[in-house]
């Protein structure tokens, strides 16, 4: 377990770090090394060159504008998760992240890092599809902001360019009055998840968002199941039949840790306690 | 002697060390300008090989050696038998490196030595092996049949042993039987996941002849035998050193791993030191491993539940090879009838060769698959026949006054028949039934049920033969300038706390602080005699040869200070380091007694002058040590058990399984514990702790992945699901001192104990939960979420 040879490079700004990674083809971003590290370590990565992002200028911090949490790429978890300011906008985000993985992993490991490594279990890319988020990528050709809906492709897999780096996330900020939720399931606590949801529930506007990860090749809208609530209304058989519906959205194989019709019967249930208990949290 | 130590709760010698990050493991041993290992392993679960290039290795910068099986002269050999036992014919082995075939994936099949670790893999990886790969089957119940494919070409349907044993006549008692329950339960494959992985470091020192090596094993002993022999070198010329060791729960007493063999023996033909640390997953790929048995369990009860005959017969997963003998099935096999009267038995086991890492003891040895398969069957007899759980063992439980009770015709792991020596079963039962205060959980349990919730009582007995032979020694002694005591056994520590139990038994006989009693294990120079670390049998063998050796020395120090204080023996007492004149505050410090016992010509301190050839008290009339006399507070002895001797428990929990979810958590765990008197309380709690923790991991998380190809699919601690704290129930431990009567301290074994009965528990626990959902009873460990959602669905 000890990495093949690389060249490593910590430049000091971003314009270098575009330049580094755009100069071999083989180039991949560092941020916490939390994902990267092991899988160098195993020999699954093997990049001939890291460009390490931690000491670029202005790549850290969190700030609240225009109904927006951006995160930017430096961000470890736990900064995020311990923030004030980002709590107060969406309370959704320190609910999810009790459940990435342990502290020291969180102290370490990067919010971007984890949606730029899109585990399909992976909690935080199903939080930024459940607010509607986005990330902002930097790359030659200059700077784009991929919705997050765009943004994950297939498990590990995103739109991001290899040349491109992504600077920020952007998380939408809970409606007024909305109510949140987020059920997870692992077998052992801080693991990557069997199945996940997180719900978003605005009785004012009579919006209702729902995600999922751990079920399919990506983390995914429960569409159909917003739409029966938003339809039914927050009554019981109503929920029931949202999770019924959820069902359809689990593609993922038997494996070893689950079969798909467990997973199924999981993720109806967690659909139908997540919406009970964001609308509980409605004001 | 103030308070005894033995029995106290005194904190572990070795934790502050251990903590500080101070301990020494293999991997810290500073050894310049060493080369380091890399290994070539098998990427199919059997396969021919067709050639073997190692031309881009060799000249990769770097290497210093490629070894392939042509090229490691007499060490390409089969590796040893450990334990023979006539009901295998022809048991296979593995060879250091493969030669012509492979049984597992992760067989080693070139060993690649270079500068660093890094250099090392990369080298391995241009080793350019051409294989056949052929078919296999990994299917344990399908192996044996006819036209599978054939692991050994010598062994028909994979049968690499067959035994029955039977005790009584189980076939006059079947036919006046009543009422027969069977069910077949199953435990899948697991491995110890110690913290630390193996590791070998090696130096030869040519001038001297003397190879030195750091081996993070439990049988430092048997690995200097074993090397000595292979290399043919004579045993003192061989020193093998155990430092601190990460966890080891037997796989680490298996000798030899191909690498214990090649490391020296590349440091000897390279002239350089030679270190291997194994990662993770070579642990997972190439160490051993253990737990799958298919039982099919026969209770022939009468209608009162009173159990007359039991018939097993099961199936045991050997892996590739059989190197540590049929221990394992023989250990089950041997526990099959648990704290049970059950009179006649019939148990037969086939261990079958699967293309997997080969199987040696883990933790618990055969005896949670016992145990597992003993207790779901009665769980079932009592709910075949209409009565309670508790009820059923009320009524087959060994009586306190029917000790010994010997298993006439079972022959245990140390070849020696069954006889479980002592305990009070019923007891323990009762002290269950109290603690979980099961008279009122069914009122409980309904009113959950009520709300929606599912709760579940689970319970299991168990019993662990500890203490096996064949003996071990130890040596003490009391040194002249500090008055420390040393001890020496030829035992290793993998974090049991020997140092401070060993110290407790001789604080009390010496009278000296148990910190100032410095136990000395793992290092076949500090002592030559003895076996291994393993079967719970430390505290039972080493400490009962180690308090022998602190009575001699007690004796030897009572007649010194006799002398020095012109007081008969019998008014001696030592004390605070000191023999003292009972009643008065006449005292010599133990130092004293230790430098006066040794006759010294040169005066290099205060005590010693009193020593020397012209002191007063020095004999003058004769030579300084008389005949048969020996210089110093010092003795060795040993302690060879009759037979083992026979710990038990009996565990219960409460637990919630949510049906939606289908998730179990565990609300209470409670464990009633004896294994006789307890040296120190709070080590035992540890182990059992411990052992529970293990029995969780074994009960609901940890399962080796094969896929038919015989791939290991879950190589890695991502999905090889080790339960974190956070999985780990809070448990109540009571505890029950019944000593044993066949060794002088009253001890039995405790290292095992806590992982035998958990997944016996935690099944019998979800089936009472989930009975409104009719659900078939759980008879098959891990127990996984998919499984409790096809019980609960009925799929
Ligand atoms: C034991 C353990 C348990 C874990 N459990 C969970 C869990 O339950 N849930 C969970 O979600 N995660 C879990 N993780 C992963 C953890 O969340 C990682 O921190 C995260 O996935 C990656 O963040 P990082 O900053 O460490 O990224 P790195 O490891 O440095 O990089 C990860 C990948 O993203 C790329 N990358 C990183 N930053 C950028 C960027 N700004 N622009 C472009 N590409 C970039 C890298 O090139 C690499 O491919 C676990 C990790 C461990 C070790």
């Amino acid at each position: 377990m000890k990495p093949p040879l690389f060249e490593y490079r910590a430049p000091r700004s971003l314009k270098d770090a575009i330049a580094l990674l755009a100069g071999d083809s083989g180039a991949m971003v560092l941020a916490g090394g939390q994902s990267l590290i092991p899988a160098l370590n195993m020999r699954l990565a093997s990049p001939s060159r890291l460009v390490d992002i931690q000491h670029i200028e202005g790549l850290k911090g969190i700030s609240v504008q225009d109904g927006r949490i951006v995160v930017k790429a430096m961000t470890r978890h736990r900064q995020l998760e311990l923030s004030e300011a980002a709590h107060r906008a969406n309370p959704l985000i320190r609910e999810a992240m009790a459940h990435v993985a342990h502290v020291p992993i969180r102290n370490r490991g990067t919010v971007v890092g984890s949606l730029c490594h899109a585990d399909a279990a992976a909690e935080m890319p199903m939080v930024l599809l459940a607010t509607d988020g986005s990330v902002v990528a930097e790359g030659p050709r200059g700077r784009r902001e991929i919705a997050a809906e765009d943004f994950f492709q297939f498990h590990m897999t995103t739109t991001r360019e290899p040349d491109e780096i992504i600077t920020e996330a952007r998380f939408s900020v809970l409606p007024a009055g909305a109510g949140w939720a987020f059920e997870e399931f692992t077998r052992r606590h801080g693991d990557y998840a069997i199945a996940a949801v997180a719900a978003i529930v605005d009785r004012t506007s009579g919006h209702v968002s729902l995600a999922a990860c751990g079920i399919s090749s990506r983390p995914v809208r429960l569409r159909q199941s917003e739409e029966i609530i938003a339809k039914g209304g927050l009554v019981p058989d109503v929920l029931k039949a949202a999770g019924e519906a959820a069902k359809e959205a689990v593609t993922a194989p038997d494996d070893m840790h689950a079969s798909t019709d467990y997973r199924r019967h999981l993720l109806a249930g967690l659909v139908r306690r997540a919406v009970e208990k964001a609308a509980s949290r409605t004001k | 002697m103030s308070t005894r130590a033995f029995g106290s709760r005194i904190q572990r010698n070795i934790d502050p060390q251990l903590l500080r990050g101070e301990g020494s493991f293999v991997d810290d041993i500073p050894l310049a300008n060493a080369l380091h290992v890399a290994f070539v392993r098998s990427p199919f679960a059997r396969a021919r090989i067709n050639s073997i290039d190692v031309t881009a290795a060799c000249t990769h910068p770097g290497v210093a050696a490629v070894y392939t099986c042509d090229n490691i002269g007499d060490l390409d050999l089969e590796l040893p038998l450990l334990i023979p036992h006539s009901s295998m014919t022809d048991a296979r082995t593995q060879r250091p490196l493969a030669r012509g075939d492979v049984y597992y994936v992760g067989q080693t099949v070139a060993m690649v030595v270079a500068v660093d670790r890094y250099t090392a893999e990369d080298a391995a990886a241009l080793v350019d092996v051409d294989y056949d790969p052929l078919e296999v089957e990994i299917d344990l119940e399908k192996a044996i049949l006819d036209g599978s494919p054939l692991v050994h070409p010598t062994h028909p349907n994979n049968i690499a042993a067959h035994l029955v044993q039977v005790s009584g006549n189980p076939d006059r008692a079947i036919a006046e039987a009543e009422h027969v329950t069977r069910v077949r339960v199953q435990v899948d494959r697991s491995t110890a996941a110690a913290m630390e992985c193996r590791a070998v470091a090696a130096i030869f020192d040519r001038v001297t002849g003397e190879l030195t090596v750091w081996d993070g094993t439990q049988a430092p002993l048997s690995v200097r035998g074993g090397l000595a022999s292979i290399l043919n070198i004579d045993e003192d010329k061989v020193r093998v050193i155990a430092p601190n060791v990460g966890g080891g729960f037997g796989q680490k007493v298996l000798l030899f791993y191909p690498d214990e063999l090649l490391v020296p023996f590349a440091a000897r033909h390279l002239g350089r030191p030679v270190k291997y640390i194994e990662d993770r997953r070579e642990n997972f790929v190439g160490s051993t491993q253990e737990r799958t048995q298919i039982h099919t369990i026969e209770l022939y009860a009468k209608k009162t539940g009173e159990v007359l005959a039991l018939r097993d017969s099961f199936l045991h997963d050997t892996g590739a090879f059989i190197p540590y003998g049929i221990a394992v099935a023989q250990v089950a096999s041997t526990s099959i009838a648990g704290p049970y009267r059950i009179p006649n038995i019939w148990v037969e086991f086939k261990a079958v060769y699967t293309p997997t890492v080969p199987v040696t003891p883990y933790r618990g040895c055969g005896r949670p698959h016992a145990c597992f398969a003993i207790e779901r069957a009665m769980d079932q007899l009592a709910d075949d026949l209409g009565l309670d759980r508790f009820e059923i063992r009320r009524r087959n439980l060994i009586g306190d006054d029917e000790f010994p009770k010997l298993r006439e015709g079972l022959l245990f792991a140390d070849g020696l028949p069954v006889s479980l020596d002592s305990g009070q079963y019923h007891k323990a039962l009762e002290m269950l039934h109290d603690k979980l205060d099961v008279a009122n959980f069914a009122a409980e349990q309904q009113k959950a049920r009520e709300a929606g919730r599912h709760l579940g009582l689970g319970m299991a007995f168990y019993v662990e033969g500890t203490g096996l032979g064949p003996y071990e020694g130890g040596h003490i002694k009391i040194h002249p300038i500090t008055g420390k005591v040393y001890v020496n056994t030829g035992l290793t520590s993998q974090g049991q706390g020997h140092d401070t139990v060993f110290a407790q038994i001789v604080s009390d006989q010496l009278g000296v602080k148990v910190e100032d009693v410095i136990l000395v294990e793992g290092d076949t120079k500090a002592f030559d005699w003895g076996v291994a670390t393993f079967a719970s049998r430390a505290a039972v063998v080493s400490g009962n040869a180690i308090h022998k050796s602190a009575l001699i020395v007690r004796n030897k120090t009572l007649t010194a200070a006799a002398n020095m204080l012109e007081a008969s023996a019998d008014d001696i007492e030592l004390r605070d380091g000191a023999a003292w004149v009972k009643g008065t505050d006449r005292q010599v410090s133990l130092a004293a007694v230790a430098t006066a016992t040794n006759p010294l010509r040169y005066a290099f301190n205060e005590s010693a002058k009193a020593a020397t050839q012209f002191a007063p008290a020095s004999r003058h009339d004769g030579p300084a040590l008389g005949e048969g006399q020996a210089p110093g507070l010092e003795a060795t002895d040993y302690y060879s058990p009759p037979c083992a001797t026979w710990a038990y428990g009996v565990h219960g929990a409460i637990l919630e399984v949510d049906p939606e979810i289908c998730s179990v958590k565990v609300r209470r765990y409670v464990c009633i514990h004896d294994c006789g008197n307890m040296i120190n309380p709070m080590i035992v709690e540890g182990q059992v702790m411990g052992g529970i923790a293990q029995g969780i991991g074994g009960a609901m998380y940890e399962r080796i992945e094969f896929d038919t190809d015989g791939n290991m699919i879950n190589a890695n601690f991502v999905d090889f699901l080790v339960p974190y704290a956070t999985e780990v129930p809070q448990v109540e431990i009571l505890h029950l001192e019944t000593p044993s009567p066949l060794n002088p301290l009253g001890v039995k074994g405790v290292g095992e104990a806590g992982c035998i009965p958990v997944g016996a528990v935690i099944a019998s626990g979800i089936d009472d939960a989930l009975r409104p959902f009719g659900a078939a009873p759980f008879q098959h460990i891990p127990i996984t979420p998919s499984m409790i959602y096809a019980a609960v669905t009925g799929g």
